[in-house]
């Protein structure tokens, strides 16, 4: 589904490399976790994905379903499949969060040729996934995430992920911020989107995010490189030693 | 004064352009408006309140060419249930317009009013006369001492039906000068509404008493053509209790001076004022706003929202007067502009001027352009560069549109504003 060759990566403005030649590949239904230490390029690959400026891609490929991603505007990478759910949501002010639902999901459906959704069969679709998040109805009036918690702006992203149902979705350090409870409420949402046609790269810092949401996968990356890949006892690993060994390691 | 003289003095060549309308009650206050005229002469451009604004177009005799736009555009309001007074060209449209009957109201033409002893001999020229200082506003005295046209609104009770002003515009080289004189009576309430492009060259003058307790709602689109030029003034004084609510749209023109002047005269009384403008290109918007406040506890707002885009111009000159003894006043001033490119400008001039010791007064002045981190959290969520554009000025202008209290009239001038910012993007 999601495929990451040799993928290279400079900061536009400065002659920084941030990937140093990243692979990754994720099947359909399949859960990745990257994890690695600060300014290990985990959030650049995320922006990088998605599309965000300010950065150069000097080499590497990256597809979703054999289409090239790097080639895309932000907004058709979205309606292609990919989501990101983002580390610091955004405050939209006299945007209400219910009219940014609907343009976005109606937006992607236009892209893909799609019938747009009524206001009807919209309002009853996002009203029951706000409920199983836990999300009230004031929440969905106000303006976009303009004096939501932390918490409630986590809970935001992931009502969005699950109304656009993207194929591959990355959640960029979506723990941050987050309480126990929050986090499980977040781990629940994420969990009940998971499914055969689907793929997850969770970017984190902690292994306690992948308590909730077990991956397949586990990549340990650092300096620009996907260093070690193992499976879900690699993030124990990283738990309780610390990065230290496992890059003295490879090193 | 000799004839070549008499040539190369605007004033004078203005004023020997026009022709004073027969009057009986008015006659007077249109003289003494020509001699207050003919005292301060036409604005130009080393005066300090036309500093931002060229006033060329405003003062020359003959009135600019402005193309009369053809438009699929369905009008302002037209859903409205409300009392039709049309002019055309500033010619009152009898055919077009409703009968002016409806309780709680007496509507008269200003053309048509000749008793002598009418109560707007009261008020014709009267605030717009208190209005000259300290800050001289000429083409007000023109409007009065030369008007056409124009409506006597007197409200003593509540109509059931807001009164709207029609304006058509249909003849390229059109001169009209209206003024309306508005008065409410203790207690009453109205709404009024007014749009369309209305002339070539507009020069429109509306004078509004509000007696204790009444409240006054003025909702004004000014669109469409694109090279028509308009001045326009509204002088208010507020009694007791009173309320005055004001707001504007305007969509294209390549000149357009709204002035406010509003005098709080009575305790408690509350005056807003809001414009949202969207300007494309050859566009000159300049709101100059000036709020007394001469009584205790009354409140004022001013907020004010330009989009510019492709060298349009936007100017606010907003001032908020705090007089002696006008304590516990609570005064409000916002003007901000969204420039959605690098060629746009927009000149502000807040002013403060206080000389009371318990008051809250605040304002501030921002220009910008779209938050690029929104515009790529919205791309990120599939929606194009263009409808998130459009979303974020929309958004934008909100807090200006927030101020029209009337939900219905407020959707109709949000769905307005992104028709056309849908109109223009791509």
């Amino acid at each position: 589904m999601l495929n990451i060759k040799n993928l290279q990566v400079e900061l536009e403005d400065e002659d920084k490399k941030i990937l140093k030649g990243v692979d990754l590949q994720i099947n359909g239904g399949e859960v990745h976790a990257i994890m690695g230490p600060n300014g290990s390029g985990k959030s650049t690959l995320s922006y990088v994905l998605s599309g965000k400026g300010g950065y150069e891609v000097t080499g590497g490929t990256a597809t979703l379903e054999d289409v090239d991603l790097l080639e895309m505007e932000p907004e058709e990478r979205a309606a292609a499949g990919l989501f990101l759910a983002f580390q610091y949501p955004v405050e939209i002010p006299g945007v209400g969060n219910m009219t940014f639902l609907r343009t976005a999901v109606n937006a992607q459906r236009k892209a893909r040729g799609e019938e747009e959704m009524s206001a009807a069969e919209f309002l009853k679709v996002v009203r029951a996934k706000a409920k199983e998040l836990k999300i009230d109805a004031d929440m969905l009036k106000r303006p976009v995430n303009m004096g939501f918690s932390g918490g409630e702006k986590k809970r935001n992203e992931i009502l969005q992920m699950a109304m656009l149902e993207p194929k591959m979705c990355i959640l960029d350090e979506t723990d941050s911020g987050l309480d126990v409870d929050a986090m499980k409420l977040v781990a629940e949402g994420v969990n009940a989107l998971r499914s055969e046609g689907r793929g997850f790269l969770v970017i984190t810092h902690y292994q306690r995010l992948l308590d909730h949401i077990k991956p397949d996968f586990v990549h340990i990356m650092a300096d620009g490189r996907i260093v070690k890949s193992g499976g879900p006892e690699l993030a124990l690993e990283v738990e309780n030693n610390g990065y230290a060994d496992i890059l003295a390691e490879v090193a | 004064m000799s004839e070549v003289a008499m040539k190369e003095d605007p004033t004078e060549a203005m004023i020997a352009s026009l022709s004073m309308p027969d009057s009986t009650w008015g006659a007077a206050a249109r003289e003494d408006a020509l001699a207050r005229l003919r005292t301060i002469g036409l604005p130009q451009r080393r005066d300090e309140y036309w500093k931002y604004t060229r006033p060329d177009t405003l003062t020359q005799v003959d009135a600019p060419k402005a193309a009369v736009l053809q438009s699929d555009e369905e009008a302002m309001f037209e859903e409205v249930d409300r009392l039709r007074i049309v002019f055309v060209d500033g010619v009152f449209d009898a055919d077009a317009s409703d009968d002016l009957s409806l309780e709680g109201v007496t509507i008269e033409r200003l053309a048509a009013a000749d008793s002598d002893l009418h109560w707007a001999k009261n008020l014709y020229g009267v605030l717009e006369a208190r209005g000259q200082s300290p800050v001289q506003r000429p083409l007000a005295a023109l409007n009065t001492a030369f008007a056409t046209d124009g409506v006597l609104i007197h409200v003593t009770g509540k109509p059931s039906k807001p009164i709207s002003l029609i304006y058509n515009h249909k003849s390229d080289t059109s001169d009209a000068i209206l003024h309306h004189c508005i008065k409410l009576d203790a207690g009453a309430e109205m709404t009024l509404l007014e749009n369309g492009p209305a002339a070539a060259r507009f020069n429109k003058v509306m004078e509004v008493e509000i007696a204790d307790n009444a409240s006054f709602h003025h909702v004004r689109a000014q669109g469409r053509d694109h090279e028509r030029r308009t001045a326009t003034h509204i002088f208010a004084r507020l009694g007791t209790e009173s309320a005055f609510h004001s707001f504007t749209m305007t969509m294209n023109g390549v000149l357009t001076r709204n002035d406010c002047v509003i005098e709080l005269t009575g305790d408690d009384a509350i005056a807003n004022v809001a414009g949202a403008c969207v300007g494309d290109g050859d566009f000159h918007h300049d709101d100059t706003v000036f709020i007394t406040h001469d009584a205790v506890n009354c409140n004022s707002r001013q907020v004010f929202k330009k989009v510019l885009r492709n060298g349009a111009v936007g100017v606010f000159q907003g001032k908020i007067l705090v007089k002696a003894g006008a304590q516990k006043t609570d005064g409000y001033q916002i003007s901000q502009a969204l420039m959605l490119d690098d060629d746009s400008q927009f000149l502000a001039k807040p002013e403060l001027e206080i000389y009371a010791d318990d008051v809250a007064c605040s304002h501030g002045s921002t220009s910008g352009a779209i938050d690029e981190d929104a515009l790529f959290y919205l791309r990120s969520r599939g929606v194009p560069t263009d409808e998130a554009t459009n979303l974020l000025t929309l958004a934008f202008l909100a807090e200006a549109v927030e101020e029209i209290e009337d939900e219905s009239l407020r959707e109709g001038m949000t769905a307005r504003l992104g028709a056309w910012l849908e109109r223009r993007s791509g």
